[in-house]
């Protein structure tokens, strides 16, 4: 499975089958959360900050 | 022969419930488009884009890109889940606590202030514990528990201060002492389809907030109850959060329109992801 590097940290990080683009995931290392913008090639970028008017 | 129907989904983030329902939408061989509400724009010369949609699914983590895109969708006529009105009442605490108060659901005691002099001098005749809520805001965040007038001097000043302006319209709402649980119900047009415990030792029980989940059987009251809160604040894909009141009795706190579910769906073992496609896809239906 691809591996991308975590643009905080530099920290690898294995993307699970089926991710997509879109999702979200925590780096394992500095905790920071990432979002998946392409899968081939597999790049993820620092995810938005949560804003005031998010939720359910 | 038919028309093969097409519906979006209007999306933020893919979150697991995005992918239970991408997943649902595959499985039924659905045709559709995924929308990125951080992509799109919508011209208003130009509607025909969007009039492709026989529904669209609302699914923003933002409210007001939701909302407005829901404003935008109805009024070129595309059938939404849930409709601009329904996110509308939804998506505000003080409008959903006035539909439910028009149409007498039991919900917690509020009373709303629009200054903080108001505030405070209706905390004070309330009496204390009083919980502050912002009046747009999810996952239990900016919530006050305020003890007494000191707390309450201080929170009002901060929110009048730092806040935007909907920060000024406040709403307080009595503190209710329940049993280290809330209750969470997913109804779907006219079915309550299943319900929750939402369980934490903090008195905030939102499982965005740690709470944990386990299967509350639906009682006649909570169906009953639900049924009536989903209607008043006009129905489609909800989530009524009710709360165990010591005197009242059960009470509806809140209503969510683009509610999570990823506790939900395996605590219930439902498949929620697959009845909210397939009642968007009645709503599609519908609009043939």
């Amino acid at each position: 499975m691809a591996t991308v590097t975590c643009p905080e940290c530099e920290g690898q990080i294995e993307l699970a089958a089926g991710t997509e683009v879109g999702e979200i995931l925590v780096c394992p290392d500095c905790g920071v959360d990432l979002e998946v913008i392409s899968i081939d090639p597999a790049a993820v970028q620092l995810a938005p900050m949560e804003q005031e008017d998010w939720g359910e | 022969m038919q028309r093969r129907l097409k519906l979006g989904v209007l999306y933020s983030r893919v979150r697991v419930e995005e992918k239970w329902i991408f997943g649902a939408m595959e499985k039924r061989g659905i045709d559709y488009d995924r929308l990125d509400d951080r992509a799109i724009h919508f011209d208003l010369d130009k509607p025909e884009h969007w009039k492709q949609y026989d529904a669209v699914l609302e699914r923003s983590i933002s409210y007001n890109s939701g909302l407005y895109a829901l404003r935008l969708l109805n009024a070129f006529g595309v059938p939404t889940v849930n409709t601009a009105a329904v996110a509308e009442v939804c998506g505000d605490k003080l409008m959903t606590s006035a539909a439910l108060a028009r149409d007498g659901v039991p919900q917690p005691h509020n009373i709303t202030a629009f200054t903080p002099e108001a505030a405070l001098e209706a905390i004070e005749a309330f009496g204390y514990p009083v919980v502050l809520k912002p009046v747009v805001g999810s996952w239990g965040r900016l919530l006050a528990k305020v003890n007494d007038r000191d707390a309450a001097e201080a929170v009002l000043e901060h929110k009048s201060t730092l806040g935007s302006v909907q920060h000024s319209v406040f709403y307080i709402q009595e503190y209710i002492e329940k049993p280290g649980r809330d209750i969470r119900a997913i109804v779907i047009g006219e079915k309550v389809l299943t319900a929750m415990y939402r369980k934490s030792e903090h008195w905030i029980t939102n499982t965005a907030r740690g709470g944990e989940g386990e299967l509350c059987p639906i009682t006649p009251e909570i169906e009953d109850l639900c049924l009536r809160a989903t209607k008043a604040v006009g129905g489609g894909v909800l989530a009524v959060d009710l709360v165990e009141h010591p005197e009242k009795g059960l009470v509806v706190n809140e209503i969510n329109h683009t509610m999570e579910f990823h506790t939900m769906q395996p605590v219930s073992g439902i498949d929620i992801a697959g009845e909210i496609v397939d009642y968007v896809m009645s709503v599609a239906k519908e609009k043939i």
